[in-house]
C-alpha cells in the first residue's frame, strides 16, 4: 500500500482562523517562581530573628523557638487534635452555609420579588461581624461545638448567598433565550442552563466564604470552646505566657488557610466552569 | 404556496426615558415569507430590523398588528423555529458535541448521536467534538450554534447578524457554507444583516428597511444563480440598486 493516495483535505474548520490553543512557551526563568517566594520567606525569618535579638525580648519567641514549640505540640498530640477540632467546626458550619446559601441565593436571583423582599434584611445582617454574635451564640448554645459552628455558618452564608444571587442576575441573557428557544422551562431550565451559567461566580463566592470561615473559627474558639487552634493560642498565653506556642498556633492557622484556599481553587479548573474565569 | 411567516400591519414602540414618551421603532410592517425561502432584512444600524426578528422569534411582543408563523400567532419562542444570536448563544459549559445535541435530549441516544455526527460534519467541526467553546475561534463557535439549530430540525431558522463579529475572510466562507447547508436542508431562513453585500450574496429576496421609525422601503428579489459570482453584472446591479434605494451612491460611498 505504498502508492500515493490523494491527501485527505483538511477539515474546513482549519481554514478559518484555527483555534490553536495559545502556544505554551517554556519560561526560561521558571525556577524563579519557586525561588522568589522562598527568598522572601528567608528574609522575613531573618528580619524577625534579628528584631527579637536586638530588642532582647524575654517573651517574644525567635523563629527557632517557634519551630521547637510546634515539635512540642506534635509530641504531646495536641496539634493534630486541635487542627481536627477546628476543621471539624469549619466543615459543619461552612457545609451548612453552602447547603443553605447556594439554593437561597439562586432563588433570590431568579425571583425578583423575593429579592426585593429579602435583600434589605440581608444587607442589615451582613455587616454585623460574626464576632459580635459570640455572646449570643454562647447564650443559645453554651460552651459546645454548636456555638462556633453557628458563628462560622453566619460568617459564610452571606457571601455565598450574595454571590449566587448576583450570578443569576448577571447571567448573559442570550443563554436564557437560547434555552427557552429549545423549549426548556422549570426544573430542566434551571438544571441545564441557570445553574451551570451561575456556577463560576458561585465558586468564587464559596472561596471567599471559606477564607472568612477560617478567620472566624479561630476567633470563636478563643472564647466559646476548649479546643482548637484558637483555643491553643489563648490558652498558651493565659497558662504561662508561652508565646512560642502562641506564634506556633498562628503559623499553623496560616498554613492551613493556604491549603484550604489551594483546594477550593482547584474547583476553578474544572472544564465546566473554566470559561467563567479570565485567562484560564 | 401559502406563506410560513405572515406579518400584517405590525407596529412596535418602546417606552422612552420620560414618562408617557414612546419611541416608535416599527411602523406598518407587512411581510410574507414562503416555505424554503431565504429572506434577508437589511437596513441602517438601529433601525429596528433586529426588533422585528425578535418579535417573529417570540422574544418581544409587538404593540399592534399581527405576527403569524405557520398560521398561528406567535406566543414566545418555539423549538420548531430556532434563533441564531448575534452575540453567540453557544453554552460555554458544554462541549461542541453536547451543544449540538442540546435540543435532542428527548430523542433516543443512538438517534441523537447520529444527528450530532451528521451536523458536526456538515459545519466542518469534525475532530472538535470534545472541545469547549473557549477553545474555538469566533467562526467555529458560530458554526456550533448553526449546527445546534439545524440538529433540532426546525422549520425556520432566524439569524440575527450571525456573522457580524467575524473577520472578513471568515465571513465570506461562512456565507458560502450557509448557502450550501440551506440548499441541502431546505429550511426557511430569515436573516438580519446591515451588510448589503452579504444580503445579495445570500438571499432570494432582500427586504430593505428605512430609518427609525422603520417601514419596509423596498423589496428586491435576487434572481441570480447559486453559487453567486461576485463579479457578475447581475450581482453588481442588484447590489447597486439596494445601495441607491438606501440613499447611498456607490461611487462616493454615501
Amino acid at each position: 500500500m505504498s502508492t500515493v493516495v490523494a491527501e485527505p483535505s483538511p477539515p474546513p474548520a482549519q481554514q478559518d482562523d484555527p483555534a490553536a490553543p495559545p502556544a505554551r512557551r517554556k519560561d526560561p526563568h521558571a525556577w524563579l517562581k519557586l525561588a522568589l517566594p522562598l527568598l522572601v520567606a528567608v528574609v522575613f525569618l531573618f528580619a524577625w530573628d534579628t528584631a527579637v535579638r536586638i530588642s532582647a525580648s524575654e517573651v517574644f519567641p525567635r523563629p527557632l523557638e517557634v519551630a521547637k514549640g510546634i515539635r512540642e505540640l506534635i509530641q504531646k498530640g495536641l496539634l493534630v487534635r486541635y487542627i481536627v477540632a477546628s476543621l471539624f467546626r469549619v466543615t459543619w458550619g461552612f457545609g451548612l452555609a453552602v447547603l443553605v446559601g447556594v439554593p437561597f441565593g439562586l432563588f433570590l436571583g431568579w425571583f425578583s420579588r423575593a429579592y426585593q423582599a429579602f435583600n434589605p434584611m440581608i444587607q442589615i445582617f451582613r455587616p454585623i461581624s460574626p464576632i459580635a454574635w459570640i455572646p449570643v451564640a454562647i447564650l443559645w448554645f453554651g460552651i459546645t461545638d454548636i456555638a462556633p459552628i453557628f458563628l462560622i455558618f453566619l460568617a459564610s452564608v452571606f457571601p455565598i448567598t450574595v454571590s449566587a444571587t448576583a450570578a443569576v442576575m448577571n447571567m448573559q441573557q442570550v443563554y436564557l433565550r437560547a434555552a427557552q428557544n429549545f423549549g426548556l422551562r422549570g426544573l430542566p431550565l434551571f438544571r441545564r442552563v441557570i445553574l451551570p451559567a451561575a456556577l463560576p461566580q458561585i465558586i468564587t463566592g464559596i472561596r471567599i466564604a471559606l477564607g472568612v470561615a477560617w478567620l472566624v473559627v479561630v476567633a470563636a474558639e478563643m472564647i466559646a470552646v476548649n479546643s482548637g487552634l484558637g483555643y491553643l493560642i489563648i490558652d498558651a498565653r493565659n497558662a504561662g505566657k508561652r508565646y512560642d506556642l502562641v506564634v506556633a498556633g498562628m503559623v499553623m492557622i496560616g498554613l492551613i488557610g493556604l491549603v484550604l484556599d489551594l483546594l477550593v481553587r482547584r474547583l476553578e479548573n474544572f472544564d465546566e466552569v473554566r470559561w467563567g474565569y479570565a485567562n484560564k | 404556496m401559502s406563506s410560513v411567516v405572515h406579518i400584517r400591519d405590525l407596529w412596535m414602540s418602546f417606552p422612552g426615558k420620560e414618562s408617557g414618551q414612546q419611541i416608535h421603532v416599527l411602523e406598518h410592517i407587512d411581510l410574507e415569507v414562503t416555505p424554503g425561502e431565504f429572506v434577508c432584512i437589511v437596513g441602517p444600524s438601529g433601525c429596528g430590523k433586529s426588533t422585528l426578528l425578535n418579535i417573529i422569534g417570540g422574544f418581544l411582543t409587538q404593540t399592534r398588528g399581527e405576527a403569524l408563523v405557520e398560521g398561528q400567532p406567535v406566543h414566545g419562542p418555539d423549538p420548531r423555529r430556532i434563533f441564531v444570536f448575534q452575540e453567540n448563544g453557544v453554552f460555554p459549559w458544554l462541549t461542541v458535541r453536547e451543544n449540538i445535541g442540546f435540543g435532542l435530549l428527548a430523542k433516543p441516544e443512538e438517534e441523537r448521536e447520529k444527528t450530532v455526527a451528521h451536523y458536526t460534519e456538515m459545519v466542518g467541526l469534525n475532530g472538535f467534538e470534545n472541545a469547549y467553546p473557549r477553545e474555538l475561534s469566533g467562526g467555529m463557535r458560530q458554526r456550533v450554534e448553526i449546527a445546534r439549530a439545524l440538529a433540532a430540525n426546525p422549520d425556520i431558522i432566524y439569524m440575527d447578524e450571525p456573522f457580524g463579529a467575524l473577520d472578513f475572510i471568515t465571513r465570506l466562507k461562512m456565507r458560502a457554507d450557509l448557502v450550501r447547508i440551506w440548499q441541502a436542508e431546505k429550511k426557511t431562513i430569515l436573516f438580519v444583516t446591515h451588510d448589503i453585500e452579504e444580503a445579495v450574496q445570500l438571499a432570494d429576496r432582500v427586504i430593505i428597511m428605512s430609518r427609525r421609525p422603520a417601514t419596509i422601503q423596498k423589496v428586491v428579489p435576487v434572481n441570480l444563480p447559486r453559487p453567486r459570482d461576485l463579479d457578475s453584472a447581475g450581482y453588481l446591479q442588484t447590489r447597486d440598486e439596494i445601495f441607491q434605494s438606501m440613499g447611498m451612491s456607490v461611487r462616493i460611498g454615501f
